[in-house]
């Protein structure tokens, strides 16, 4: 019997897991019946919009920034090995608004707005402010989730707006200073390679993201156990899970927008 | 009327109620006592919802806790919570107006925050408070705030949890006699935890002694010193000795 006991651990292992998923999913379900129901609380949305969306505009500019300065040299320096250097303009724009403004921006989300969610709703489930929210007849879900949640897929997307937009200025910073590009032909390589799609895809992985980062950090505030030891774990978990999530979620998307 | 017939809970393998009886009558100011960890504040937030009992049954006035407009049955609730509970990212006046500000009971924010200012008060604060934030205040000061979140909205019925943990001798006899003036003059129904015997004599009108998980007595606060029950006759005296195991 000894011999089966690793079998027995890994079926425990599984059966948590599943569990997990299956509480998650059903939060996500309540969390969107929420933000599709009245009453809607337009103040902390609006609140909710601020944090997730406006503040975190200049982590994810300098994160788009540097990106696209650094994916003009690599490819540069990549495209020289077949004498390709010219592609650089269009290889950052694609790289960017499909893959690295969506995933780099929804990354930087989950490390800033999913642990500051998880921390808030933990902190305020420890000191019984969420209990205080049910005696005063107030959905917790409904007033702390559904507006983090909405506001978080509209403002990511917008994010990787502006991110794929810094990012595109990045390479051409790069690509002008560093690599003797002329600067207007750039830009119009650029634009003239660049499709609708490629940028709207991106748009939709962000929304997609957003959503994520946002249900993550609600969920393990509202499951965090006692104590700042549970508030810090709850926050950890929250931004490893909306991180993976969202590498995961980006494979997915990517399957179904652009396999051939 | 606030009815508790037959109440257990269990957390995992650990039996918080295994049976509690309880009875509160209209109007009347209930203290229950107990040592920590006994399961006093389960019992209110099974009272509330906030809890799933696993079996019994909790009526007020006759209906079923669990049957019925949810909303409706809360707005009748007023609660004092341990650590205040105060909601850290909203002013003072917000916090007491909590329930006037949105729900079945919104008024206009004008008079939301009038009814704060005069309900702040009615707890000794002034209206300078009104726009400070939770973490700016004192403990003594969080717990009348929440004292006056609690009866913003005229509940019929009162909770207080432990509402003179963590304060000194003073303020605690400051928010003693505050809640019994208000239970007094609101008429309402109250129901205190508490391991405070200062609060208790101050506060209550009748007393139960939780322990176990059971009720092990019940009776008017003038009979406590003369319950002959000997879990009683060991709490309020403070002692080691007794039925009552001094490590648990």
């Amino acid at each position: 019997m000894r011999a089966l006991a690793p079998l027995g651990a890994l079926g425990r292992a599984v059966l948590r897991l599943l569990g997990e998923v299956g509480r998650v999913a059903l939060f996500a379900l309540a969390a969107v019946s929420h933000v599709l129901r009245p009453p809607f609380y337009a103040r902390e949305f609006a609140q909710a919009l601020v944090q997730i969306g406006w503040l975190s505009l200049p982590v994810v500019g300098l994160t788009a920034l540097f990106t696209g300065g650094a994916l003009a040299l690599q490819i540069y320096a990549g495209g020289a090995r077949f004498n390709a250097e010219a592609v650089v303009p269009q290889i950052v724009a694609i790289g960017i608004v499909r893959e690295l403004g969506p995933v780099l921006g929804g990354l930087m989300v989950a490390a800033r707005v999913a642990s500051s969610i998880a921390a808030e709703i933990g902190t305020m489930k420890v000191t019984e402010q969420i209990d205080a929210l049910v005696t005063l007849s107030t959905d917790p879900m409904k007033y702390l989730a559904a507006p983090r949640v909405l506001a978080a897929t509209l403002a990511v997307p917008v994010l990787v707006a502006v991110g794929d937009s810094v990012g595109v200025m990045g390479g051409w910073l790069v690509g002008v200073a560093r690599l003797d590009f002329n600067g207007a032909a750039y830009l119009e390589n650029t634009v003239n390679f660049l499709e609708t799609w490629d940028v709207a895809s991106g748009l939709v992985k962000g929304a997609a993201f957003g959503f994520i980062v946002a249900l993550m950090g609600c969920y393990h505030g509202m499951h965090s156990s006692r104590g700042a030891q549970g508030v810090g774990r709850a926050t950890k978990q929250a931004v490893v899970s909306a991180s993976v999530l969202i590498f995961a979620a980006n494979y997915i998307l990517t399957e179904v927008f652009f396999a051939a | 009327m606030i009815e508790l017939r037959g109440v257990t809970k269990a957390f995992g393998e650990t039996r918080v109620l295994r049976g509690v009886d309880l009875s509160v009558p209209r109007g009347t100011s209930m203290v229950v006592i107990g040592a920590s960890g006994t399961g006093k504040s389960v019992l209110l937030k099974c009272v509330l919802g906030l809890v799933a009992p696993d079996a019994g049954e909790i009526t007020v006035d006759g209906r079923d806790v669990r049957a019925g407009d949810r909303d409706a049955f809360l707005a009748r609730f007023g609660m004092l919570f341990q650590g205040a509970a105060l909601f850290d990212s909203l002013p003072v006046w917000q916090n007491v107006a909590f329930r006037l500000l949105r729900g079945a009971l919104k008024r206009p924010r004008a008079e939301a925050r009038e009814i704060a200012v005069e309900k702040l008060r009615r707890v000794g604060l002034s209206p300078d408070v009104a726009d400070a934030y939770p973490a700016e205040l004192s403990g003594g000061m969080q717990k009348r705030v929440g004292l006056a979140r609690a009866i913003a909205a005229d509940p019929e019925i009162i909770f207080f949890d432990e509402p003179t943990t963590g304060l000194d001798p003073i303020m605690a006899g400051v928010i003693d006699d505050l809640i019994r003036e208000i239970v007094t003059e609101m008429g309402a129904t109250a129901v205190a935890i508490t391991h405070d015997m200062g609060s208790v004599r101050q506060i209550a009108d009748r007393v139960a002694m939780l322990h176990d998980g059971v009720i092990k007595w019940t009776g008017p606060v003038d009979a406590l010193d003369a319950s002959g029950d000997p879990y009683v006759e060991q709490f309020i005296h403070g002692r080691a000795d007794g039925p009552i195991a001094a490590v648990r």
